[in-house]
């Protein structure tokens, strides 16, 4: 079929054609970059911590009228609470390990500092790698199910204490293996040392896990997340927090009997709805943002696909009306029901394909006025390739309809006035 | 006539059901989506103290250098020692430290488990800076500060946990184990974004428990139950040492009337500076800001960029319900081509016919806005599955909220159909007539 007597025809008609081209344009625009979001969204939330999350818990209290953890009999005082609370724990039934620690992936609650290889680099220093530190004892490994790649684990030798805000020597620390790449690329970290903080004393590798992600799920440490650092140091103050590892299937009866528990050890402490939570809810927690994001992107999207089909095919079925009469005299000059059919599709196609240039054109666009305005990557040509299939395929789906009903124009139309 | 045409207009919604359904549900889709990200946009992005935000400054001095400062940024927070010497120089009309606590509040007698109660150490000028309005009693005085007085000021809510909300001014309080005599009970004050606080918020939190002279939370050795930021080597170990290290954890705010006040504090602020670098503190230049509550938010990001990007995808989405409502209400006044020719062969002129038309599109218009009027009520509610509860409680459906809804859509529908009605107000009577 030749091209020229629909270019004519859209000619007559060039609102409706740019309208509808318009239309195509600006849904592969925003339906692209909006599929490139929820893309990425859904990416983030999936990343494994390098935790065992199912049947852990996480514990996190505060004394009352607790000794000062500024005074050295009061860091004594604060530790024999924090052991009489974790010997109570590992008593509990269905309790399969119990380890204080001061915070856990996704729990947005961080001690970050830096490491280095040199004595003495301070914090902020551009030679330094910044990490997240976990102090924790040596129960951390079964308890949050980290999985050890070279050295050794801690043990109980290793464990020392200290008041929440004192600067001790850190003699041993465990890392994970992107921040062990970061000092030592050409590997073999363990047994060598590192000064953390801008400390002169040696810091010994004794271990590398696999992975293991830092607190903060935000930007605040995005280029850092991978940079674990465990101290096997039990910190005082006055709040402790514990991550409990249940035996299976018994999480909800343990997390049940943990406050009444704490309370029988000791009952002047704060404890309330938010203090014992199952590690699921603090994933659900830190990632609302982003699965809300990605929620409200693909409704948008699906129903910005119905209205831009829903309007081709109300403008197509105009069309049809209006060119009734022209239609029966194709048909009556021997036209046949497929020519008509054709007619349409190809019409649609042609302004489909002309929305999809200047689409590409404004999802690009788009892309790249949210890269220099928010935290976005670049979008993969891809995503828009496959956008460009999806409206055209959108164009010709909607069409269909209405261009059928034209191809049943009887040519005694023709002979009718109109 | 007005009133015909609007009669006219409701039948032929009837008329053809189907597009004018396509045309409502679009209306109604689009403008439900943007008031809904809009309602919460507008929660987020809110002036908190507008009579004030442009009195209120925070000083900021660069305590870490260019080696370890954010980006040439100072902190954006002190540490103590410039904290205290710029509380020292009084250079300000009114001016407060503060840093949030986390204490534990002992119901009175024994009957009940302790409670955990959120508050802030401030000066006494925190309260008429801010403008914390007060239900029973007041703030404490300067000379408390100075007498470091064992004094709080609790909100409302506490009170009513406490003391069941009656007045309790006079009343002790037990925080932490140590008694505090309650000088004034806040009526409900939580503003949003909690600028004062972005330091250690991200300015969305439930209202504070308390409130404690400064002076005093430093003589408990209160360590901050907010955020603490160090550079350098740690070496201190006691709170002594805490004190003179270069962590940073302390929020300063000052009022300032008028540009000279504002230009004066700033002057005050650099030749500080200068004389820390003159006493060997600082090896680096003067680095000092002075921003107002409003300039203050832009800087902390406090608008959250998923509430942006959504605005943004949800006026795009607005925008393609448009152009859609245009090619359908063209398809549907120029099908009723022969009508408008008989009209105007009987003497209407193009002004009535364009005026019908657009009445017309006004009545799509206002079935789409009360269409989009129940989708934003429903989508307002569902708020908290996008947003963290905090933000999500903002988003309220309130009467202009109502109102923009079905402003928005029918003042959009009515340009959209601009066109339309003016190609329908050009149908040639003769042509019209004679083809039929």
């Amino acid at each position: 079929m030749k091209l020229h007597p629909i270019l004519a025809a859209l000619r007559k008609h060039k609102a409706g054609t740019v309208l509808i081209a318009l239309q195509i344009a600006l849904t592969l625009a925003i339906v692209c970059n909006a599929i490139f979001i929820i893309g990425q969204r859904i990416q983030r939330v999936n990343r494994a911590t390098g935790l065992d999350e199912s049947n852990l818990f996480f514990v996190s209290q505060q004394w009352v009228g607790a000794p000062s953890a500024d005074t050295p009999d009061g860091v004594e005082k604060l530790d024999a609470m924090q052991r009489e609370d974790l010997a109570a724990l590992r008593n509990l039934p269905g309790v399969a390990s119990v380890a204080p620690i001061n915070s856990l992936p996704l729990l947005n609650s961080s001690w970050t500092g830096s490491v280095s290889l040199k004595s003495g680099a301070e914090i902020g220093d551009k030679t330094g790698t910044r990490t997240a530190y976990y102090f924790t004892d040596e129960q951390v490994f079964p308890t949050l199910g980290l999985k050890l790649v070279a050295g050794r684990a801690f043990n109980a030798g290793d464990v020392q204490h200290q008041g929440f805000r004192e600067n001790r020597d850190r003699p041993v620390a465990i890392i994970t293996r992107a921040l062990a790449d970061k000092l030592y690329p050409k590997g073999g970290a363990v047994g060598k040392v590192m000064y953390s903080d801008g400390s002169s004393a040696p810091t010994t590798i004794v271990g590398v896990v696999t992975r293991m992600q830092i607190p903060s799920s935000g930007s605040f440490g995005s280029d850092f997340a991978w940079n674990s650092t465990l101290i096997p140091t039990r910190l005082d103050a006055n709040f402790a927090r514990y991550a409990v590892r249940t035996r299976p299937g018994q999480l909800d009866a343990v997390m049940h009997a943990v406050t009444p528990l704490l309370y029988k050890v000791n009952p002047l402490r704060v404890l309330d709805d938010d203090s014992v939570r199952p590690f699921s809810d603090i994933r659900a927690r830190a990632y609302r943002a982003d699965v809300g994001m990605a929620v409200l992107m693909g409704v948008i999207c699906l129903i910005l696909i119905a209205v831009t089909a829903a309007g081709i095919v109300g403008l197509t079925s105009f069309w049809v009306g209006q060119r009734h009469r022209q239609i029966g005299v194709r048909r009556a000059l021997g036209a046949r029901k497929i020519d008509i059919l054709h007619y349409f599709q190809i019409e649609n196609g042609l302004i489909a394909g002309v929305g999809a240039v200047i689409g590409v054109i404004l999802a690009l666009g788009l892309n790249a006025w949210l890269m220099t305005h928010y935290e976005m990557t670049r979008m993969p040509v891809l995503y828009v390739l496959v956008g460009v299939i999806a409206v055209l395929v959108l164009g010709q789906a909607a069409v269909f309809v209405p261009a059928r009903r034209a191809s049943n124009v009887s040519p005694v139309s023709a002979t009718r006035a109109a | 006539m007005f009133g015909h045409y609007l009669q006219l207009g409701l039948r032929s919604l009837r008329r053809n059901p189907a597009l004018t359904a396509l045309m409502v549900m679009a209306i109604g889709f689009g403008v439900a989506a943007s008031m809904i990200t809009y309602s919460v946009f507008r929660a987020v992005s809110g002036n908190p103290i507008p009579d004030k935000s442009a009195q209120l400054f925070i000083p900021q001095v660069d305590s870490w250098g260019p080696q370890q400062n954010e980006k040439g940024e100072p902190p954006e927070a002190l540490n103590y020692v410039d904290a205290m010497a710029l509380m020292r120089a009084q250079q300000a009309k009114r001016q407060t430290l503060l840093y949030p606590l986390l204490m534990s509040v002992m119901p009175g007698g024994d009957r009940d488990l302790p409670l955990a109660a959120n508050g802030y150490a401030v000066d006494s000028d925190f309260f008429p800076m801010f403008e914390v309005p007060f239900q029973y009693g007041g703030g404490w005085s300067a000379q408390d500060d100075q007498a470091r007085s064992a004094e709080v000021v609790i909100s409302g809510q506490l009170n009513q946990k406490l003391f069941g909300g009656a007045d309790s001014v006079g009343h002790m309080v037990n925080l932490n184990g140590h008694d505090y005599r309650v000088v004034g009970v806040t009526g409900h004050w939580n503003p949003k974004p909690r600028f004062f606080d972005l330091f250690s918020t991200s300015g969305f939190k439930d209202a504070s428990d308390f409130y404690m002279p400064f002076s005093r939370a430093l003589d408990l050795k209160a360590r901050t139950g907010g955020r603490n930021s160090c550079r350098g080597s740690l070496t201190f170990t006691g709170w002594e040492d805490y004190l003179q290290s270069n962590c940073v954890w302390i929020t300063p705010w000052v009022e300032l009337d008028g540009a000279a006040d504002v230009a004066h504090y700033r002057r005050f602020l650099e030749s500080y500076a200068a004389d820390q670098q003159r006493a060997g503190r600082f090896a680096w230049a003067p680095n000092v800001r002075l921003r107002n509550v409003m300039q203050w938010l832009d800087h902390e990001h406090v608008v959250p960029p998923e509430s942006r990007i959504s605005l943004l995808v949800a006026l795009g989405f607005f925008l393609i319900c448009l152009i859609n409502t245009i090619g359908l209400l063209l398809a549907k006044f120029l099908r009723r081509a022969g009508e408008i020719g008989v009209r105007r062969a009987l003497g209407a002129s193009r002004r009535e016919i364009y005026t019908q038309y657009l009445i017309e599109a006004a009545t799509v218009g206002l079935a789409g806005g009360v269409l989009g009027l129940l989708l934003t009520a429903f989508g307002v509610a569902g708020v908290g599955v996008l947003f963290p509860p905090q933000i999500a409680k903002l988003a309220q459906l309130d009467l202009s909220l109502v109102g923009l809804t079905l402003l928005v859509a029918v003042i959009a529908t009515v340009l959209a159909a601009f066109y339309p009605a003016w190609r329908a107000a050009r149908v040639q009577p003769a042509w019209q007539l004679k083809s039929s």
